[in-house]
């Protein structure tokens, strides 16, 4: 978007979205805190770590300013640590859950 | 690239003592700054997933016993926290922005308030080790968790042994991100010092930049260790 023009960006319009992103998380948490007393079956962990994403995503884009990075590999470092981890849970998880014996 | 002749730039960097001469101007120094945090985070980010993924493997092999486990935490006290971590988040965004817009009396409040609520985490992490202590929650020797019924299966009792596992991980999960909490506070307190000494100036506050970012990605953590450890099974 517009790198030159941080200086000026800086003035006013990031304090609104700190205080917006802030209000969200705790929004956020108070509905993961609520919702994990109430019976959903199976929901109850894909809700809980659905919220965990979108507020650990809002952490990362905004208050880590990741969205807005001025340097490009920010971005690469942070999508290949994500990739791996991945393949670390979802290599693990593959084979744990299709072993018949266990 | 900057215009200047190398004899230029060997000027320049006599009147800007805070950009190292390997660097064009503020802002490559500071990008280039962050980005090493970045990829430091990354192997932070491995560290903890080892965890996780255990974690995973075992609460998939023993979800009934790690769900009684985890009912006796108080997750009140780990909402609690939650937010309390996550208002320190905003603090030290502001601390950032503070320090890139010279407001001195922002940049040290916000820093000073970090602390306060990186002080309160503990504390309150503190009381809740301690109950864990007194109701021999602790894995080890005086370790019992006995006649503790599986929620929704009446008539079960958690195995021991598989509660033990749970709460092992549970201490060392929690530990770790206390002790990354613990470092965290020395970070602040090391920048406080500096903030007030008048070190940061917009052009340079690379330290507070990194250091927020180190405090944001120990606030992640959190926000996945609280749902995975306090809330797996709650409803009644």
């Amino acid at each position: 978007m517009s790198e030159p023009a941080k200086s000026e960006h800086a003035q006013s319009s990031p304090l609104k979205m700190y205080f917006s992103i802030w209000i969200a998380l705790l929004v956020c948490t108070y509905i993961t805190y609520k919702a994990a007393f109430i019976e959903l079956g199976q929901f109850n962990a894909a809700v809980a770590l659905g919220i965990a994403t979108l507020k650990a995503t809002l952490v990362a884009l905004f208050f880590m300013h990741v969205w807005h990075a001025s340097e490009k590999l920010t971005k690469l470092v942070v999508i290949a640590a994500l990739f791996f981890l991945l393949l670390l849970l979802g290599l693990t998880m593959t084979d744990y859950a299709t072993r018949p014996w266990s | 690239m900057p215009d200047s002749t190398v004899i230029g730039l060997h000027h320049e960097e006599e009147h800007r003592p805070d950009l190292l001469h390997h660097f064009a101007e503020p802002q490559q120094q500071r990008d280039a700054a962050s980005l090493g945090m970045w990829v430091f985070l990354a192997t932070e980010i491995m560290f903890f997933g080892g965890l996780f993924c255990a974690y995973l493997v075992y609460r998939r092999w023993y979800f009934g016993d790690f769900a009684a486990a985890s009912k006796s935490i108080d997750a009140t006290l780990g909402a609690t926290n939650t937010a309390v971590l996550i208002c320190s988040s905003l603090t030290v965004v502001l601390a950032v922005w503070a320090a890139q817009t010279a407001r001195r009396t922002l940049l040290l409040g916000s820093l000073a308030i970090t602390m306060l609520l990186g002080l309160t985490f503990l504390g309150i992490k503190g009381i809740e080790y301690k109950d864990k202590f007194e109701e021999h929650h602790v894995p080890g020797a005086s370790f019992s968790f006995n006649n503790v019924p599986i929620p929704g299966h009446p008539g079960q009792y958690a195995d021991p042994r598989h509660a033990q596992l749970f709460f092992s991980l549970y201490f060392v999960m929690t530990g770790l991100h206390a002790l990354h909490m613990i470092i965290g506070l020395g970070i602040f307190l090391w920048l406080f010092t500096m903030a007030w000494k008048g070190r940061f100036t917009p052009d340079y506050h690379t330290p507070v930049e990194i250091g927020g970012l180190y405090w944001h990605f120990v606030d992640i953590v959190w926000i996945y260790l609280f749902p995975l450890l306090y809330l797996i099974d709650r409803h009644p």
